[in-house]
């Protein structure tokens, strides 16, 4: 074995970009970061393509397999580098030895190098991934200023560790908005900001989220977030992409999430509602959950090919959602990085086979289409209608059929006959056109009620393993339901069931569910997770800056009975929630992307909250709660031209619809909305844990020139006019500042726009035909009694403050 | 009134009317250049290889033209028409409509002849693709793995039938950036004409897990050409910038306070989003195209035809766009297969060609790649879903024709069985199309990657070789 040209006593010097210094090598977040990313694809789980000495190739994600012996020869040797295959690989600098190889794509760096040298020469320990171990209550850190709640401890901890300063207070103005656009998405009123601002008592910031986390705007708000994961949409999403019955789903989740029902029967309603004994109607419409996925009713598409579509469709999203976990990854082949099996795969797609379903639903080509089940969920008074057309009906057939010629007369208006005088045979062709005019009422207000797709469970298909995904290769090994093997199992003698899957996902000691979600709420209330990744916590995720604050929270959530806004208020009641998000110089040069919470984040609003806040403040937002039929805002004409079967024509609302939360728009997965897609909204074709943030000249066309911008905008001046006193330009902008940015505007922004206003009062007033072109915009009534120059030159400025990035960042 | 030209220069004395470049000044220059709209530079740099190719023009025959009518010419077929068609070829292969049905062999609906100095053969469906068969490489053993439009569609462009994964335009916009400062780099344009148009979702042209910026975007031939592009009624373009300027100066004085690099990003972002109101309908107005081009073309102007589309991507070439993509709608011939052979190529085959050719005399050609494909072919069997006969979905071998950027022209390659089923000499899959187009533009397929997921996602997944013998 040649030498190692290199001194240990170097390494120790070194330490990777995101260790601690003074922590020694940790292998979980030091060591298998740098063995998966740049090893496992050859030397990992998957046995397909594994490489290196002997039958089974080198495994380095088991440490048995590292320090095994082949032939003389050792990849590791614990505590002996120079003996270690490994080192003389990874150093080497024959193009033909070098690991990574030389053509492969991964490098590693002198860093690296020296860390897995210093690994080994320390004993080469191995760890079970971090985030397969059941969390477990850690040690309260004690930093040296303890200050703020529990998990302020553990930041601080970090904090001073890395020698940073945490940022001030926020002001009280910045965290009403920042607390207001969290939890509910919408603007706090200027009376609220005031009071809030005038409370002194030592508990007024703690009445304001107790009102928040008791508003009904909360679910909606929490909701965004859910039907992202899920991928809810109003369509099919394949081919044609027909709408679809789920709104009743969408209502669901913000019910549950108002009434903060348990994460755990959160979770079992979704997945196995129908299966709960003697099972409600809301959990019924919760069991909507297993049919969201893409369908198809193209042409030609076979049953079983689509079938194994939407299995698939279904693991990756279940495991995305509860175990932040990319299973689906193991479809064709056993995991890469991770310890999945393709077995595992095809287990868990089984526990969903007993789903009824079609492949291809040959439905006729309507939209709204049919994807049987589907449960009918009239209003109390369509229910009254359809009871009484039904009594109707059965009463004129009774009579018809009677051998006795005893009747009823045809009823004049009232569908509910009321008494029944005597036979006589002149009514009888009259009662049969009232029969078949009931029955087309009955058929019509049938067709019309909101319907939601329902998971019916009927006897399961066969589920096999599809050797490298292929759906007709029917060689592979049949499986039962179950859960990824180098897990812990769940028990039963029985075929496991979806609800057994739910308990499963949800038992105390269960390493991910737990940790997923609080990581993603982090994420909400922080920008970033305390694990970067959201969708993976497996071994390419990421290390979380927090391991100990991840599984003090995650215990925190499972021994609260899973109860989710407890959790959040202990987020957002924390010292580090409500620091100001303003770096300080340090903060940028010691940590640019605010992984250590120094300082709060600010980030762009979500799509549905840019909308919501511009309605909101132009007096236009709907705010009842729940659509069982989704909401259709202005739309650019033309934009479904490319569908087809059958071909659509947007039809905007035009009453109280128009102006609802963006929660509840119309959701068409092939041609999302323009302004939804242009702020980052996902097309939920997919599941999706953290939307991209993006920064496009859509975004500056959609606040400038979409219809119900411009109209927030110009309905928006309009109540300024109305309402600030004095009359005057100053009163009038601290008005709309105060609405709009809960503060009053600053000397050279109040220069700025007066400046606006006077040149565009003269020029509308000069072009009267401009100024009422542009108050006519959308469906608002445009008002008689104001001048339309001046409601014109306020709606540049309005126009103007919508489009401020302050008023669509969240800071 | 002021007009317009007056009133810009009035506004450059008021104070809300701040210039650009007064606004830069007012930002740290580094942020400014940190924050440029576009996606200028590309993460490709320095490129991998020399390349051959700057952009891309992807002409999209959506429904699935057929290889038997058009470029794959099979005499046997019509030896053997009406005959049932062998087991051997069809057992255990994914079938679509013709499910359940006796498979029957229908031979060519098409003459063909040999074209050029390089004797290409090609239909006579295509006489003015036929008269630039020299400029073409035809490759007649393509295969796919969705025998269904959709999801055909979802691996044409971004190689898997998964939702969620970017496009190939987003994939070359994110590698190589874009040349325009006034329009997006990834351009899509549709046109219809023919039999059954099959839908065509936004995934086909959406960035999937890369950023939003690398979208493509939609130019519309009827209504705003890009949405929201025109100001709102009773709102000038001199009141438009007033509305801009003010906003980016109330951003500058707030990002005083705050120094946050995303308002940075965003006053660049409204500043190209200006120049794109008026870039775009410049760019959409052919009234300066001369009337020979037009002809050329077959088009009076922007009329949404496939035709006008062309001139369009052209013009897009032009001014920097990166990747180009037109999909016409109307090639699922079922049935009727001749009459709507003839409804297409008379909507795309004059236009096709003209758009090589004036690529050519423009000195262009050289470094653009010009792509015609359908998402599948068609299948030798006979499908009688009309008066005539027609043919149904069919992925296991199909023609395309690729021209410029670095093409090896005049060139056949590849072939498939004597009845047009399998592709045998030279099978090409999806991810090879891919590797050999990214390879074209100086990009190593395996190393354009992007991590999601824990994983580093490529177009081209684990597969994707460069097919070197159609390179010139």
């Amino acid at each position: 074995m040649r030498p190692i040209a290199f001194t240990v006593a170097l390494c120790l010097a070194l330490v990777p970009a995101h260790a601690d210094a003074a922590e020694p090598i940790d292998f979980n977040r030091d060591i298998r970061p740098i063995l998966s990313d740049n090893c496992f694809e050859c030397h990992g789980p998957d046995p397909s393509h594994r490489k290196g000495g002997g039958p089974n190739g080198l495994r380095l994600d088991v440490r048995e397999d590292a320090i095994a012996d082949r032939g003389g020869r050792f990849a590791i040797v614990p505590n002996d580098p120079d003996r270690s295959e490994l080192v003389r690989r990874i150093l080497s600098t024959d193009r033909d030895e070098v690991m990574p190889p030389a053509d492969h794509r991964k490098t590693l760096n002198e860093a690296q190098k020296k860390l897995l040298v210093e690994w080994i020469r320390q004993g080469a320990p191995w760890a079970e991934h971090w985030a397969y171990i059941p969390p477990v209550r850690p040690d309260m850190p004690e930093p040296n200023i303890a200050k703020g709640n529990r998990i302020d401890r553990f930041i601080a901890a970090k904090l001073e560790t890395r020698g940073l300063q945490p940022a001030p207070a926020a002001d009280r103005r910045t965290l009403i908005r920042r607390v207001y656009f969290d939890l509910i998405g919408l603007p706090p009123t200027p009376a609220k900001v005031d009071a809030f601002l005038a409370d002194q008592s030592p508990d007024a910031y703690d009445k304001v989220i107790d009102q928040l986390l008791a508003s009904p705007h909360f679910g909606e708000r929490l909701a965004i977030h859910w039907l992202d994961l899920v991928r809810y949409a109003d369509t099919v999403g394949y081919h044609g992409d027909q709408e679809h019955q789920a709104a009743p789903y969408r209502d669901w989740v913000i019910r549950a999430l108002n009434a903060n029902m348990p994460f755990d029967r959160f979770t079992a309603e979704q997945l196995a509602g129908d299966l709960l004994p003697d099972s409600t109607t809301d959990q019924k419409i919760a069991s909507a959950y297993n049919r969201l996925n893409q369908t198809t009713h193209e042409g030609g598409a076979q049953d079983k090919e689509y079938l194994a579509k939407y299995a698939a469709d279904r693991v990756r999203t279940t495991a995305s959602v509860w175990l932040g976990a990319t299973l689906g990854c193991a479809e064709c082949h056993d995991h890469k990085y991770d310890p999945y099996t393709q077995k595992d795969f095809y287990r868990f797609a089984a526990f969903f086979a007993d789903i009824q379903e079609r492949g291809f639903y040959d439905s006729p080509n309507t939209s709204p289409t049919t994807r049987p089940p589907e449960m009918e969920l009239p209003t109390p008074e369509q229910a009254a209608q359809l009871a009484n057309l039904q009594a109707r009906i059965t009463e004129i057939e009774t009579t018809i059929q009677s051998p006795s010629g005893a009747g009823v007369p045809p009823a004049s208006s009232s569908p509910s006959g009321a008494g029944v005088p005597p036979a006589n045979p002149s009514n009888s062709e009259a009662l049969k056109t009232e029969l078949a005019d009931l029955k087309k009422q009955h058929a019509a207000l049938r067709r019309d009620l909101p319907r939601v797709m329902i998971t019916v469970a009927v006897e399961p298909r066969t589920m096999r393993i599809l050797p490298r995904g292929d759906w007709m290769n029917e060689s592979g090994e049949v499986v039962q339901p179950g859960v990824p093997e180098f897990l812990s199992q769940i028990n039963t003698d029985n075929r496991a069931t979806r609800l057994d899957l739910a308990r499963w996902l949800t038992s105390p000691d269960h390493p991910l569910t737990a940790r997923v979600f609080v990581n993603r709420l982090w994420q909400l209330y922080f920008g970033v997770g305390l694990s970067r990744v959201l969708d993976d916590l497996g071994s390419q995720g990421e290390w979380p800056t927090h391991p100990d604050l991840l599984d003090a929270l995650a215990v925190e959530f499972i021994e609260s009975g899973w109860d989710i806004k407890h959790m959040i208020r202990l987020m957002i009641t924390s010292d580090a929630y409500r620091r100001a998000s303003v770096p300080a110089a340090d903060h940028l040069r010691l940590d640019p992307a605010n992984r250590y919470f120094a300082r709060q984040a600010r980030f762009r609003l979500p799509a549905e909250i840019i909308r919501d806040n511009a309605l909101s403040v132009s007096g236009l937002l709907v705010s009842d709660i729940g659509a069982l039929r989704s909401a259709r805002p202005y739309q650019p004409k033309g934009y479904y031209a490319h569908l087809n079967f059958p071909e659509r024509e947007y039809v905007p609302d035009t009453d109280r619809n128009q102006y609802r939360r963006g929660v509840y728009m119309h959701w068409q997965r092939q041609f999302l909305h323009p302004a939804l897609k242009a702020f980052d909204a996902p097309s939920r074709e997919e599941c999706i844990a953290e939307r991209p943030v993006s920064n496009t000249p859509q975004q500056a066309l959609t606040l400038l020139n979409d219809p119900t911008f411009v109209e927030a905008s110009r309905v928006f001046a309009e109540r300024i006019l109305r309402e600030a006193t004095p009359p005057d330009f100053d009163a009038q902008l601290t008005f709309a500042y105060r609405e709009l940015l809960s503060r009053t505007p600053q000397p050279r922004e109040t220069d700025l726009l007066r400046k606006l206003h006077d040149q565009h009062l003269a020029d509308y007033q000069a072009d009267s035909e401009a100024a009422r072109e542009l108050i006519s915009t959308g469906l608002a009534p445009v008002p008689e009694d104001l001048d339309p120059a001046q409601l014109a030159a306020w709606t540049s400025i309005t126009r103007t403050l919508l489009n401020l990035s302050e008023s669509i960042t969240r800071d | 009134m002021f007009t317009d030209t007056t009133r810009r220069a009035f506004l450059g004395r008021t104070s809300f009317g701040l210039g650009s470049l007064a606004l830069a000044s007012l930002l740290n220059p580094s942020l400014l250049r940190a924050a440029s709209a576009r996606p200028a530079g590309g993460i490709v740099n320095p490129l991998h290889f020399a390349p051959r190719a700057k952009r891309v023009i992807f002409l999209c025959m959506a429904g699935g033209p057929s290889h038997l009518e058009t470029f794959d010419y099979k005499p046997k077929l019509a030896q053997l028409d009406g005959q049932p068609m062998p087991e051997s070829y069809t057992k255990g292969q994914p079938i679509a409509q013709l499910q359940g049905e006796e498979l029957r062999i229908l031979g060519p609906r098409a003459k063909f002849r040999r074209y050029g100095r390089s004797g290409q053969e090609i239909s006579d469906f295509l006489p003015h693709t036929a008269s630039i068969a020299d400029d073409l490489c035809i490759i007649r053993s393509m295969t796919t793995t969705q025998i269904n439009h959709d999801p055909a569609h979802t691996v044409m462009n971004t190689g898997t039938s998964i939702s969620g994964r970017p496009s190939m335009g987003s994939w070359i916009l994110y590698g190589l950036g874009s040349e325009s400062d006034s329009l997006p780099g990834f351009v899509v344009m549709t046109s219809r004409y023919g039999r059954s148009p099959q839908p065509i979702a936004s995934r086909q042209w959406h960035s999937g897990f890369l950023p939003s910026v690398h979208q493509g975007v939609e130019l519309h031939s009827h209504g705003d050409p890009v949405h929201y592009i025109r100001n709102p009624r009773g709102v000038t373009t001199a009141r438009q910038r007033d509305v801009v300027s003010a906003v980016q100066s109330l951003n500058s004085f707030h990002n005083e306070a705050v120094h946050n690099p995303e308002i940075a990003t965003r006053i660049a972002q409204y500043e190209l989003a200006f120049r794109m109101q008026t870039s775009v309908p410049e760019l959409m107005d052919l009234s300066d195209e001369p009337s020979h081009i037009l002809d050329m073309y077959g088009t009076q102007g922007a009329d949404g035809s496939f035709a006008a589309n062309c001139l369009l991507a052209r013009r897009l070439a032009e001014r920097g766009v990166r990747f180009i993509q037109l999909y016409h709608r109307g090639w699922d011939h079922h049935g009727d297969l001749v009459k709507y052979m003839n409804m297409c190529c008379d909507a795309t085959d004059r236009a096709s060609a003209a758009l090589v050719t004036d690529l050519k005399q423009r000195g262009m050609l050289d470094d653009t790649l010009v792509i015609w494909s359908g998402e599948f072919g068609r299948t030798p069997m006979f499908q009688g879903k009309g008066a005539d006969p027609g043919r149904d979905h069919h992925i296991k071998g199909f023609s395309l024709w690729m021209a410029g950027g670095g093409i090896q022209p005049g060139l056949t390659f590849g072939a498939t069985d004597e009845l047009g089923y399998h592709a045998v000499q030279n099978p090409l899959e999806i991810h090879d199309l891919h590797a050999t187009m990214l390879h074209l533009l100086g990009i190593h397929h395996e190393k354009l990657t992007y991590r999601f997921q824990g994983r580093d996602f490529r177009l081209t997944d684990v597969h994707g070789k460069v097919v070197r013998e159609v390179i010139g």
